[in-house]
């Protein structure tokens, strides 16, 4: 019996997606069929990528159902090439040019105060992700992807690394908890990505192991840039080696998973967090120690912006620089809650005044009227300025 | 007959006729251009001894008020559309006509829904000629697809006003739902056992008509007050065991859109309207009853708490949140044209600061002065907006009809009028560089807001410098285009047929655009 494989999603409630069932045939040479509400319009578009993206993968025989909820290019091409490799085994990659935007490279300390989590297998909440200005977007790959779709979910997001304009947001994807997670950085590693969440991170060897993987690409590929990584500390383990994690080559965040986390502890997650209060300030504290950002866990009730503008307040003062969003509309209540208030301005500004001053004045030690300034509070108030400048205050 | 001739160019640059259904039309002329100087309809003179002394009108049944009414083949007949896609009363009319083996019928409804997919088969049969009001659904698939023997006839709420007082449609018979009348048939739609809210509707219809029927499930005694409708206008009232179902009347949602996108839109507008000095004490503005309107109107009233200040009046489509807001001392009053949830109706019918108003207040072009054109802002949605400012919100790119114009073409007369829109929809680009339709002309649409940014009319240059430095996304309209033509592909343009068959009114009454057979 001829083998039929389908990739993508289709129904009712589906946008900017697509369900391709493809099915190789002995002769008759390639048979598409297309159901879309937008056919008149794209019919024609659609029809020609998949024929060229069959002769690229040498398929000259094949019966091709597409059916069509107003997908672009990038994801009906990944639909396709997802169906086509779970029959034909090749290494092929049938990339679309990438767009200068995604083309960037990003700081080690720029800011990260929120992260949009996006399930890495729907296109709808890609397109639009980067006007709502998060400092970061993550792809999914792990929790938020069905097992049986992790495989065309790792092409979808390499394809959207490529294709999607974030607006200058970071562009990050969380890969797999590992071993599994390491073959998911082959799909992302040569696009660009700027950033890897490393979930359930538990040990310095697991952030090796990523790093290990991440060089052989770039070596493989002759690739140059930098990718940063930001290990998720969800476990009792993961807590206590946190310092060691982050004081590992290429992390740049340290960030706290508190779901998985109370778990491991036997409890339960609650409001007011007094069970993760430890594991919060001793993520932050490992960060600091480290010289990298402690992110906080994200906020789950997205209908309550009260409580997230008041979580957010509580994880600044504990020394957090940013936290994990899920929906659109915390980006704005976690950015103001991590922006600097007047005070804190006020008192930073008068640090980075007394340095300049000292500068001119060709002073070595810096003091601020009978205090004595070191040279890490200075970039510490100058770093809030710079924050409060982002945060348009 | 041809449904459609002598096509001249008209001021908008479009191809229009100027015979319709046989009679002469005036092609559009350019906005405020069109001042007609003849004298209004002239009504029917009735005598009061022609009707019962003790001002008992009930008849036995529809029929027997149609039949008494004089109904016969090319009449016109009116409808209203208070219960929206849960009115029954518009398909028992015709049921009756086709058993009567009436033809040739004109039925002039202030909007037809889905729910009139039954009229089909008596557009097939000849019993129905032509219809005049916004077309949709089935309807409007089956106009789009040519079928229908007369050109459909596309007014706005006030358009259809001003017809019907300016003598451009000749009603024989207005059918007038009630959800209450009396036996003289003073009658309202905020009592009875299914009240559907104000009567903004069939005004017109009831002052002009031949002969006016109110249809009733609820009789209550003499007299009926509050009286939308009043006795005095009527000839014969029916009572029938249903007329309509008010779960119907809201079709989407009237609660606050969830989406991360329409809220971005919601929001950009009110920072807008904030930006551009519109929000101030005493702000008189329109609120939708659509997920992204009501958005809008959720950020604009935390401004307004946030400022201090409160709202003179807004106008509606009342919704809870609306009647809530003037509960919390928001705005002082309500205009209410059509109520969106039964949960409206006790502030309308108890509040004397819910007041309920008709098209003839709101919007009509030959009143003296309107509501609308005192409102300070409205925002409105719409399928395709133009690189010109032109905007289409009754077809699809493809040309087949989508929706009726509503109160869309009057509300363009407010002091800012802001169209909020998607920038593409499943992978169709909103902004084109030609509306398939022209339903508002570009220099009435003030602003056009997406989630990708803001672009100002030039011609607005007290807004483009009002909000210079205001750090929104203030965006020129073809960059806009660009960046979204990018992201979706640009499709490719639809055959469209040469045959037109319908057309686009402007408010004044000359020919605007006509609408296109749908060639597949």
């Amino acid at each position: 019996m001829a083998k039929t494989k389908t990739a993508g999603n289709y129904g009712k409630d589906i946008r900017s997606d697509c369900k391709v069932t493809l099915e190789l045939t002995k002769s008759g040479g390639v048979k598409i069929e297309l159901i879309s509400k937008i056919k008149e319009y794209f019919g024609d578009n659609i029809i020609s990528l998949a024929k060229d993206e069959l002769k690229f993968f040498d398929v000259k025989n094949a019966k091709m159902k597409i059916e069509d909820r107003g997908a672009l290019d990038y994801v009906i091409a990944a639909r396709i090439e997802a169906a086509i490799k779970q029959i034909i085994d090749t290494d092929k990659e049938y990339l679309l040019p990438i767009i200068p935007e995604n083309t960037n490279q990003t700081k080690k300390d720029r800011y990260r105060r929120s992260r949009l989590y996006l399930p890495g297998n729907t296109p709808k909440l890609a397109l639009n992700a980067g006007v709502h200005k998060p400092d970061g977007i993550i792809l999914d790959l792990e929790d938020s992807v069905a097992h049986t779709k992790k495989y065309e979910a790792a092409i979808l997001v390499r394809n959207t690394l490529r294709s999607i304009n974030f607006y200058g947001a970071e562009r990050m994807v969380r890969i797999n908890q590992l071993p599994k997670g390491l073959d998911d950085l082959e799909f992302v590693v040569p696009h660009n990505v700027n950033l890897i969440l490393v979930p359930k991170c538990e040990t310095v060897e697991q952030i090796e192991q990523v790093n290990n993987k991440i060089a052989k690409i770039k070596k493989e590929k002759n690739l140059k840039f930098n990718i940063w990584l930001m290990p998720i500390i969800e476990s009792a383990l993961g807590v206590i080696n946190s310092y060691q994690i982050a004081a590992s080559k290429n992390v740049v965040a340290l960030a706290i998973g508190l779901e998985d986390y109370t778990a491991d502890l036997g409890t339960q997650r609650t409001a007011e967090g007094t069970e993760s209060f430890f594991a919060r300030s001793q993520i932050v504290n490992s960060a600091r120690a480290a010289k990298i950002q402690p992110i906080d866990s994200v906020f789950s009730d997205v209908s309550n912006m009260e409580a997230l503008k008041q979580n957010v307040l509580i994880s600044k003062s504990l020394g957090f620089d940013g936290m994990g969003c899920i929906h659109p509309r915390q980006i704005p209540v976690i950015h103001i809650g991590y922006t600097p208030n007047e005070k804190e301005i006020e008192k930073a500004q008068k640090i980075v005044d007394a340095y300049n001053e000292a500068q001119k004045m060709g002073l070595g030690v810096v003091s601020l009227g009978f205090k004595m300034i070191d040279a890490p509070v200075v970039k510490r108030a100058q770093q809030i300025l710079d924050m409060a400048k982002i945060g348009g205050k | 007959m041809k449904k459609a001739d002598k096509f001249v160019k008209n001021a908008a640059g479009r191809m229009v006729p100027t015979i319709v259904n046989g009679k002469k039309v005036i092609p559009f002329m350019g906005v405020n251009k069109y001042k007609p100087t003849h004298r209004g309809a002239a009504p029917r003179v009735p005598t009061c001894i022609d009707y019962p002394e003790d001002g008992n009108k009930i008849v036995e049944s529809l029929k027997e008020a149609l039949i008494k009414s004089g109904l016969k083949d090319g009449m016109t007949i009116s409808t209203h559309h208070h219960y929206r896609d849960g009115d029954y009363v518009s398909n028992m009319v015709f049921d009756i006509a086709a058993e009567l083996g009436v033809k040739n019928l004109r039925w002039v409804p202030s909007a037809a829904f889905p729910c009139h997919k039954p009229i089909i088969k008596h557009l097939e049969s000849g019993v129905v000629h032509h219809i005049e009001g916004s077309l949709n659904g089935p309807l409007g698939d089956f106009c789009s697809h040519g079928k229908m023997e007369g050109l459909g006839y596309l007014r706005s709420h006030g358009g259809r006003y001003r017809a019907v007082a300016d003598g451009e449609i000749h009603i024989d018979i207005a059918v007038m739902a009630a959800s209450a009348a009396d036996m003289m048939g003073n009658a309202n739609g905020v009592m009875g056992k299914h009240p559907f809210g104000p009567m903004a509707f069939p005004k017109a219809d009831v002052k002009n008509a031949e002969r006016t029927i109110v249809v009733t499930d609820s009789l209550i005694d003499f007299p009926c007050y509050p009286w939308e409708i009043m006795g005095n206008d009527v000839d014969f009232v029916v009572i029938l065991d249903e007329i309509g179902d008010p779960q119907k009347i809201v079709s989407g949602t009237t609660r606050i859109t969830k989406s991360p996108d329409r809220l971005l839109i919601a929001e950009h507008c009110a920072k807008f309207v904030e930006a551009a000095g519109i929000l101030k004490d005493g702000i008189n503005f329109q609120a939708g009853a659509g997920g992204t309107s009501l958005a809008f109107v959720s950020f604009i009233q935390q401004m307004m708490i946030k400022k201090g200040i409160k709202a003179r009046s807004i106008i509606g489509g009342s919704t809870k949140f609306l009647v809530d807001m003037m509960e919390q001392g928001l705005t002082d009053y309500i205009f209410d044209g059509q109520s969106f949830g039964m949960d409206t109706i006790p502030s309308l019918r108890d509040n004397p600061n819910h007041i309920p108003i008709g098209v003839f207040d709101s919007y009509d072009f030959h009143a003296k002065g309107n509501l609308v054109q005192m409102m300070d802002v409205i925002v409105l949605g719409s399928t395709e907006v133009d690189v010109n400012f032109n905007a289409n919100c009754v077809s699809h790119s493809d040309g087949r009809m989508l929706h009726g114009i509503g109160g869309f073409q009057n509300c363009m007369t407010a002091k800012c009028t802001i169209i909020a829109v998607p920038s593409f929809r499943d992978r169709i680009p909103v902004i084109k560089d030609e509306v398939t339709t022209l339903v508002a002309p570009g220099e009435l649409v003030d602003v056009i807001i997406t989630e990708r940014g803001i672009a100002i009319n030039p011609r607005r240059k007290d807004l483009i410098a009002a909000t210079k430095n205001s750090g929104l996304p203030i965006r020129n309209i073809k960059d806009m285009k660009k960046e979204i033509d990018e992201i979706c592909g640009i499709p490719a343009k639809p055959k469209l047929s040469d045959e037109a068959v319908a057309v686009v009114e402007w408010i004044d009454g000359t020919i605007l655009d006509v609408i296109r057979k749908v060639e597949k």
